[in-house]
């Protein structure tokens, strides 16, 4: 690759290919989720019966996330000129209809797709509530592209901004051009990457580091995964041109190993990247250059704390150490280093591209752009959602995620996973950015959004956080090694119905502590979700203490069986319950002996008559 | 073989320890292998039981504690063997907040083992995972490559189990 | 000095002006400020695990995030740092409570009791309740070993063991395993000390605050002896202990005490009392003959010295290669004992199957030497039992002996005379300025005055010397080398192994320092290490002892001298070879125990 003519020319071939002029071209979306749901065989069955049938002009293309958990498998047919056709919960019987009606003789399948729409167009993913909402730009190729066609990206201006970076901009440009920008780390601290890039920029060095966090750790967060399984050559991209504006000439990209497609597609974009010449030596004809590296973690959560993951990239146990010094100063190997989110690099390719003006056009002033979101738990559309910073989260729970399941009362959402902290209706209205969500008691983090209704356990959820946090501490400084595990022994209690309101006193005291002294960001931020259950749902703490009670009927311990009027004395449940704490006559009511029950609700599950009640 | 001692360690004639030298030695130059070839060990032999560690602290010249240290330190790498099908339950949040648990107890009352723990017959080896990318199927569990969602209903586990006792 | 870059800060209201490296810890110091640390060890351990030296700080007025470690944390223009406010006092007691509930807490019968850091902070802390009750971390004790013993119910994971290990020896035996709250301190699989590549330097001993690594204790056994009317118990005290048993009783770094120490261990009531001085002495002569043998005769070269037992278990399980150029000499202790029940037995008839051999070693590793298989002469082990520097220290208190106000004795004869050779034995380059001044009388066939070699002493990691002397009627230059630490000893094997260095002799002492900082000596605790550095302290303590004794060469030591005379006839003969030399063999390690 010796300068952007060249890269102009693959361009131009690269579009004609991209670009359906005749025919259709189909894509499924394959990413980790949609494979879950079965597109394997949806995909293997398009390409057995389009070959079949001798079908010509038509492309099929896997494709990373669409976004939409719950209508995976999706297909979706672009024909030039008409709008886009989404099939969704597709299997090979229904590849096989869409296949003769669809392909073979121009009738879309209505019945698979989403439904009519007004007049007699049909409705598809765009037309969706989901997405109304929503804007794409991280995610914008992610559905749209093969992931393991870089020609594909480069029909789409990929490899552009680093050919502009390289052979237009200085190294000083680059970086204030992403100063200029306010884009903000989307791995959690909301870090400013601009900055971040000009610290390692200023170090001299024999030997500079990039490093691309792709752990994502966030138990219920999936969206650089979806970035990797989508888009691998943009965060590539951003690698290369973060490497120029620091000096460096190496990069690592940190990745789960329990992300197996992800590193799949990585592994297959820097070949092609190598080979078409954007990696290795003399990019774009300049003196600049950079290669990359894949690391894979191995199941441990700290390892997304950079310090932590530098001692893994190292081969070590991955502790933290103190910092200062930071990694900009000495990171990897003591080399001055910038590790950078998924997300934040997924931005840099667009922003050099289009400018700080319109990146800054989005979201708010002092968080622009836009954010993904895993959203999950008790809500209708689960799925990964990208938003203009600034949106409220009511839009996003209501009309994005269009209100929890099956009508039940929202109660909380958890933003910032195991860091993070519980936001309650009183906040909903609150736009969305890292300053703002730190205000009301929570944070950003990597983007988890879990909506939890009022069947859940606020205190329980705080238990479930803190055992996450204690089984994934790594051990190494006293608060958070020691500390930690106490607090979860106290929330045992409490949830065991054996807790004392002084011991909501001792966990808040410890809680301070683990803030106060943890050596790295994971004790430091542990004890937030108790602390912020307890600020905002005391008085279910003070039900599990005093009253030895779990209002969301939860907690085990603290929840009876009774049997009511209800019973007509069928004996079903006698049969089920495995401790035989149920007696009675038939054809009268039941009774359960207290002492004998082990609340397995079996009984409750098996009670047709819906007379056995929990509390 | 037997050495000096009079232990059947470092077997040289098993192939699999062949194998680990020559990605050993395709990796040497480069920094920090120590994790990768773990990795590559575990892959080859499907655990890290104490022959092996030793046969890569004498070719990466690691000490074998700090290897065991990482061995240990990482959920992923195993000491012990696991069973012939892995059993992950994700406890991410999507799923923990979809009742999760209520899966985790269903399967560890079936099989009478605890978390980590492999049966007895060898067959089934459970882990508690974190979030399998797949929270639109909530609640999740994977056996081997197959996903299991929306697992609402706990009763069909154990007909899913019984698919992989054939 | 003059142009070290100086900072301005303010500790607790008080301004200085320190170097611009220095950690807020080493500045509170020099304002006068203590501040508590446990997993912090100078150069060695700063890991910044334990969070009991945090403070609160600020840089030109802006708060610093959360309550920073100031072991690690380095001063800055405009910083102002507090260590006693609320706020601190509050986060230090609470951590140590943390440690506490997670801590065998049983002071009163502990080893460390009275120089114990954790004890020792929570003393200073008034530590007056511990308000968690919780799991604990699974305990494992293992005592396999003669050696150590590794206790993990008093562990803290400060992870001092584990730098020392690693990073000082170079060794490794030791890392942290698992995760989270079941972080463990420990040898790979559980293994125990025993049967891993441990060579007992008992460096890790030194380091640990607590009691959760620890010698072997052998006390009792003594004791038993000594009230047996049948035995004949004989006592030998190696040359660095007397550099150090005085700080058990309080003297400062590095004050000899050898009169004292000889009275106290007649009032224990050994019935010998002897000096490992008179076989190092003995060492001189064996091994320079062996040396001066292997030079002129082409034997394998370079020799390499084997009184470091920890160095001799290193070198079989990492150097194997290298076991032909270890001398053949037993280390003094074992020679010592190997004459008493046979030259000393037969001189004053007594029955050797009568006497009990205590020796009193700096070392732990010479506990598991003494019980080496080959460490005997026709049935009669060597050696029977080996205390520490510490322990002899606990026999005196607990024999009730006001040990500062002891007269000085003199050892008995005729295994108790030494020269200043000997005593130097005890830190690292003694041995081999020993040999030195007695292989250049012997090839010159002078007696020089010149006595000193500069270049083998210090502290500096491996130390290099060569002298010209005349070998089969040739000027030669001999060349030497000096490796304390066995991380040291392995760079120069490693430069031998490569080619790049040929040595005729090289001396290898386990221990960084050599024996006077033994893993039997007496603790010094991390803030002491702060002023004082034991390894320099006590080898000036041999040094000055070296230079008051009249008798300054091995050769001279009429006690030696007539005991070639007497017995042995003559260095390297039948006799020395049957006694005084041994071999050596490579060693597994990591093996499964059936
Ligand atoms: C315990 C812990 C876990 C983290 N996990 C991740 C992660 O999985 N992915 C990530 O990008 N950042 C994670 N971070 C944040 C990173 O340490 C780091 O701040 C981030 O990668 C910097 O990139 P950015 O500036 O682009 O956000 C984690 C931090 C902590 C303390
Ligand atoms: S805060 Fe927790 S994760 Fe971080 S260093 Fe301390 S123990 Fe390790
Ligand atoms: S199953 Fe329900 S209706 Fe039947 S006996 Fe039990 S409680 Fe009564
Ligand atoms: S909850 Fe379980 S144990 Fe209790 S009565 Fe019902 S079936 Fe029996
Ligand atoms: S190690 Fe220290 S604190 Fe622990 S029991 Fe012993 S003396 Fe007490
Ligand atoms: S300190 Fe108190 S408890 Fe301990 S021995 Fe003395 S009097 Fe007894
Ligand atoms: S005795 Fe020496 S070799 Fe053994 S663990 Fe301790 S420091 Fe390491
Ligand atoms: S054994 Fe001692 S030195 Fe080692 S980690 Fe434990 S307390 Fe610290
Ligand atoms: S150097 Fe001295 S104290 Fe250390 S192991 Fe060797 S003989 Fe023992
Ligand atoms: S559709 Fe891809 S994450 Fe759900
Ligand atoms: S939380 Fe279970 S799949 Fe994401
Ligand atoms: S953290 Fe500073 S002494 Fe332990």
């Amino acid at each position: 690759m010796n300068g952007i003519n060249e890269l102009n020319q693959l361009k131009a071939k690269a579009v004609k290919d991209f670009e359906v002029t005749d025919g259709y071209r189909v894509v499924v979306g394959m990413a980790t989720c949609g494979i879950s749901a079965g597109a394997k065989p949806v995909l293997e069955k398009l390409r057995e019966e389009t070959a079949a049938k001798g079908l010509s002009n038509i492309q099929i293309v896997p494709t990373g996330c669409i976004g939409m958990c719950i209508y995976e498998p999706i297909v979706e047919v672009f024909e030039p000129g008409k709008d886009k056709v989404t099939y969704i919960h597709m299997d090979p019987d229904r590849v096989s209809k869409v296949v003769s009606e669809h392909l073979e003789k121009g009738k879309p399948v209505v019945e698979y797709t989403i439904g009519e729409g007004e007049g007699d167009k049909l409705r598809n993913l765009d037309d969706v509530q989901f997405y109304k909402k929503q804007k794409r730009v991280v995610l914008q190729n992610c559905g749209l592209i093969d992931p393991e066609n870089i020609d594909d990206y480069i029909a789409i201006d990929g490899y552009q901004a680093l050919a502009k970076a390289v052979t237009q901009m200085t190294p000083q440009e680059v970086i204030d051009l992403m100063k200029a920008s306010g884009l903000r780390g989307r791995g959690g601290a909301g870090f400013s990457t601009g900055m971040k890039w000009s610290f390692a920029a200023a170090n001299e060095a024999d030997q500079k580091y990039i490093i691309c966090n792709a752990d994502e750790g966030d138990p219920g967060a999936f969206m650089d995964r979806s970035v990797l399984e989508g888009d691998p050559h943009s965060v590539l991209e951003a690698m290369a041109i973060g490497g120029y504006a620091i000096g460096a000439t190496k990069g690592f990209i940190y990745v789960r190993a329990e992300y197996p497609v992800a590193v799949h597609r990585l592994k297959i974009a820097i070949e092609q990247a190598k080979e078409k010449g954007f990696l290795g030596k003399n990019i774009f004809g300049s003196n600049f250059d950079f290669d990359i590296e894949i690391r894979l973690g191995a199941g441990a959560f700290v390892c997304g704390e950079e310090t932590a993951l530098i001692a893994s990239i190292e081969g070590k146990r991955g502790m933290s150490r103190n910092k200062p010094p930071f990694p900009a100063n000495k990171g990897l190997w003591g080399k001055p280093t910038i590790i950078n989110n998924v997300e934040t690099l997924a931005n840099v390719p667009k922003i050099i591209l289009n400018g700080p003006e319109w990146f800054r056009s989005m979201g708010t002033e002092k968080s622009p752009g836009t954010k993904v979101f895993a959203l999950g738990g008790k809500i209708n559309n689960t799925g990964l959602v990208e938003v203009p910073m600034g949106i409220t989260l009511r839009e996003v729970i209501y009309d994005i995620g269009e209100d929890c399941l099956n009508g039940k009362a929202f109660k909380a959402v958890q933003t910032g996973g195991p860091s993070g902290g519980c936001i309650t209706r009183e906040n909903l209205d609150t736009p969305i950015d890292f300053d703002n969500l730190v205000a009301i008691g929570s944070m950003m983090g990597s983007g988890g959004m879990i909506v939890m209704d009022e069947d859940n356990c606020m205190v329980d959820i705080a238990r479930f956080f803190l055992d996450f946090t204690v089984d994934e501490s790594c051990g190494k400084c006293t608060p958070c090694r020691e500390g930690t595990k106490r607090m979860l022994e106290i929330l045992d209690k409490i949830t065991a119905g054996n807790g004392t309101l002084e011991d909501l006193d001792i966990l808040e005291e410890l809680a301070e502590n683990i803030k106060n002294t943890s050596l790295c960001a994971l004790g430091q931020t542990a004890p937030n979700p108790v602390l912020s259950t307890i600020k905002h749902f005391r008085d279910e703490y003070v039900a599990h203490v005093v009253d030895k009670r779990c209002p969301a009927s939860v907690c085990k311990a603290l929840l009876s069986y009774f049997i009511t009027d209800a019973c007509t004395g069928c004996t079903r449940c006698v049969r089920v319950c495995p401790t035989k704490a149920i007696t009675g006559t038939v054809k009268q009511r039941h009774v359960i002996d207290q002492d004998k029950c082990i609340k397995c609700g079996a009984c409750m599950d098996a009670c047709t008559f819906k007379a056995i009640i929990r509390k | 073989m037997q050495n000096d001692c009079g232990c059947n360690c470092n077997k040289t004639e098993d192939k699999r320890y062949a194998e680990l030298k020559a990605y050993i030695d395709s990796v040497k130059d480069s920094q920090g292998i120590t994790m990768t070839v773990l990795q590559e060990a575990q892959r080859i032999f499907g655990y890290l039981p104490l022959e092996v560690q030793k046969f890569i602290s004498e070719n990466i010249g690691v000490p074998i504690a700090e290897l065991y240290g990482i061995a240990t330190f990482y959920s992923q790498f195993a000491i012990t063997p696991k069973g012939k099908h892995h059993i992950g339950i994700c406890l991410g949040t999507a799923c923990y907040v979809r009742g999760a648990q209520k899966v985790m107890d269903k399967v560890v009352e079936e099989l009478n083992i605890g978390v980590g723990e492999t049966t007895q017959d060898g067959l089934f080896t459970i882990d508690a995972t974190r979030c399998l990318g797949c929270c639109g199927l909530a609640p999740v569990m994977m056996i081997d490559d197959d996903v299991y969602g929306k697992l609402d209903n706990v009763d069909v586990i154990p007909a899913i189990l019984e698919k992989y006792r054939g | 000095m003059e142009n070290v870059q100086k900072v301005n800060v303010t500790i607790n209201g008080i301004a200085v002006s320190v170097p611009k490296d220095y950690t807020v810890l080493l500045a509170a110091k020099a304002a006068g400020i203590d501040i508590p640390t446990l997993c912090y060890l100078k150069d060695i351990n700063e890991i910044a695990a334990c969070r009991v030296c945090v403070v609160e700080a600020d840089i030109n007025g802006v708060p610093m995030r959360n309550l920073p470690a100031s072991c690690v944390l380095q001063v800055q223009e405009g910083m102002n740092i507090r260590t006693n406010t609320a706020k601190v006092r509050k986060a230090v007691r609470n951590n140590v409570e943390l440690i506490l509930a997670n801590h065998n807490r049983e002071c009163l019968t502990c080893r460390r009791n009275g120089s114990c850091e954790l004890q020792k902070l929570c003393d200073e802390l008034g530590i007056a309740d511990v308000p968690f009750d919780g799991a604990k971390r699974k305990a494992v004790v293992d005592d396999l070993s003669h050696s150590i013993i590794r206790d993990s119910s008093k562990c803290i994971l400060c992870g001092r063991c584990i730098s020392t290990c690693k990073n000082v020896q170079g060794i490794g035996v030791l890392d942290f395993t698992n995760r989270g709250f079941n972080t463990e301190v420990a040898p790979a699989f559980d293994y125990s000390m025993r049967d891993v590549d441990c060579v007992f330097c008992g460096q890790c001993i030194n380091a640990c605050p607590v009691a959760a690594l620890r010698e072997k204790p052998y006390i009792d056994q003594v004791w038993e002896a000594i009230e047996d009317p049948d035995k004949f118990v004989v006592v030998q005290t190696a040359p660095a202990v007397r550099a150090a048993l005085g700080e058990e009783f309080g003297l400062p770094v590095g004050t000899p005490v050898t009169g004292k120490m000889v009275a106290a261990l007649r009032r224990i009531g050994f019935d010998k009392v002897f000096d490992t001085n008179f076989s190092a002495d003995l060492t001189i002569l064996e091994e320079g003959t062996e040396l001066l043998n292997r030079v002129t005769k082409g034997g394998t070269l370079p020799m390499i010295t084997s009184c470091s037992p920890g160095w001799i278990r290193f070198c079989e399980i990492n150097y194997p290669d290298f076991l032909d150029n270890l001398s053949t000499c037993k280390s003094p202790q074992q020679m010592f004992g190997a004459l008493v029940k046979s030259y000393y037995a037969e001189k004053f008839n007594i029955d050797p199957k009568k006497i009990v051999s205590v020796s009193v070693m700096p070392c732990v590793s010479k506990k598991t030497e003494a019980t080496r298989p080959e460490m005997e002469v026709d049935g009669n082990r060597d050696i029977d039992i080996v205390l520490t520097t510490r322990e002899l220290g606990d026999m005196i208190k607990q024999a009730r002996i006001n040990f500062l106000a002891l007269p000085d004795e003199e050892d008995d004869s005729i295994l108790g005379d030494y020269t200043g050779a000997a005593v130097i034995f005890g830190t690292t380059g003694g041995v081999m300025e020993a040999a030195l001044r007695t292989v250049a009388d012997i090839l010159t066939g002078e007696n020089l005055t010149s006595i000193e070699y500069d270049d083998v002493r210090g502290l500096e990691g491996v130390k290099e010397a060569s002298v010209t002397l005349p070998i089969n009627g040739t000027p030669t230059e001999i060349k030497v080398a000096v490796a304390h630490g066995t991380a040291n000893a392995a760079k120069v094997l490693d430069a031998v192994r490569a080619g790049e260095k040929d040595y005729h002799f090289i001396e290898v002492m386990a221990c960084p320092g050599g024996c006077v900082h033994g893993g039997g000596q007496p603790h010094v605790s991390a803030k002491a290490r702060l002023d004082v550095n034991p390894k320099a302290n006590r080898a000036n303590a041999l040094y000055s002892e070296d230079e008051r004794l009249v008798l300054r060469k091995s050769h001279d030591n009429p006690e030696v001298k007539k005991l070639y005379e007497d017995y042995l006839k003559e260095p390297n003969g039948h006799l020395s070879h049957k006694l005084l030399h041994t071999h050596y063999h490579k060693r597994e390690v990591y093996c499964p125990q059936e």
